[in-house]
């Protein structure tokens, strides 16, 4: 399942609904980005996507992350809009038969929506607003993923 | 004829969102863009800026139909 939402959603209820009547899974990792308040300086974190556009460059990623390690399914859903302090802003959780590639497979979904998936995030704060930029950081990230499948 | 969509930093920056631009090639759509606003002309041909013509990534240089709908993607920053 992959999808963006406007409103706040559960991760705890997302993960309970993606781990029923599970027969050959014998592992599911999950990952959830909270928005961060920075001690006061961001009250408000604005999310925007293209729609459309960002759910098929998030359907791409996820494809190549079932390919790559053998996801038996996995789950992608996004905030847009006004997100506060403390609330979800990402949940991603991956079924496999083992461990290893539930583990990776996490790991990769999150690097790619990062720095790799249509977002543009604006943090509100008491000085006014700004536009995040993707990290150095961000970019390292995604690019071991490339690195790998080279070597 | 096109209609360019802006994201992020290059909307605030125009200070709109989607607008009819008219021309036939991605240069041409850059230079009308360039001559209304010099300051967004150059933030879009900056690094990092993604150009997506029907919803699809593409390099350099394009023909633009008629209907086509070119948005400028600035750096991503999801998750």
């Amino acid at each position: 399942m992959i999808g963006l939402t406007e409103a706040a959603f559960d991760p705890g209820a997302l993960l309970s609904e993606f781990s029923l009547a599970r027969q050959e899974v014998g592992a599911i990792a999950s990952f959830t980005g909270l928005a961060r308040a920075e001690a006061g300086q961001t009250q408000v974190l604005e999310l925007e996507a293209y729609p459309g556009f960002t759910e098929a460059r998030i359907a791409k990623i996820a494809e190549q992350a079932r390919e790559r390690f053998g996801l038996a399914d996995l789950i992608v859903l996004h905030r847009v809009g006004k997100i506060g302090p403390g609330e979800p802003i990402v949940f991603v959780a991956t079924a496999s038969r083992h461990r290893r590639q539930a583990f990776e497979a996490c790991d990769f979904l999150m690097d790619y929506l990062k720095s790799r998936a249509p977002f543009w995030k604006k943090e509100h704060g008491p000085d006014g607003a700004r536009w995040i930029e993707p990290r150095a950081q961000d970019h390292a990230d995604v690019a071991r993923w490339e690195q790998e499948k080279k070597s | 004829m096109a209609r360019v969509l802006l994201f992020g930093p290059l909307r605030d920056l125009a200070g709109w969102r989607e607008r009819e631009v008219e021309g036939s090639t991605l240069a041409e759509l850059r230079a009308r863009l360039q001559a209304e606003d010099a300051a967004l002309g150059e933030a879009i041909a900056g690094p990092g800026v993604q150009v997506a013509v029907d919803q699809a990534l593409v390099r350099g240089e394009v023909s633009i139909s008629a209907s086509a709908e070119v948005a400028f993607l600035p750096p991503m920053s999801g998750g």
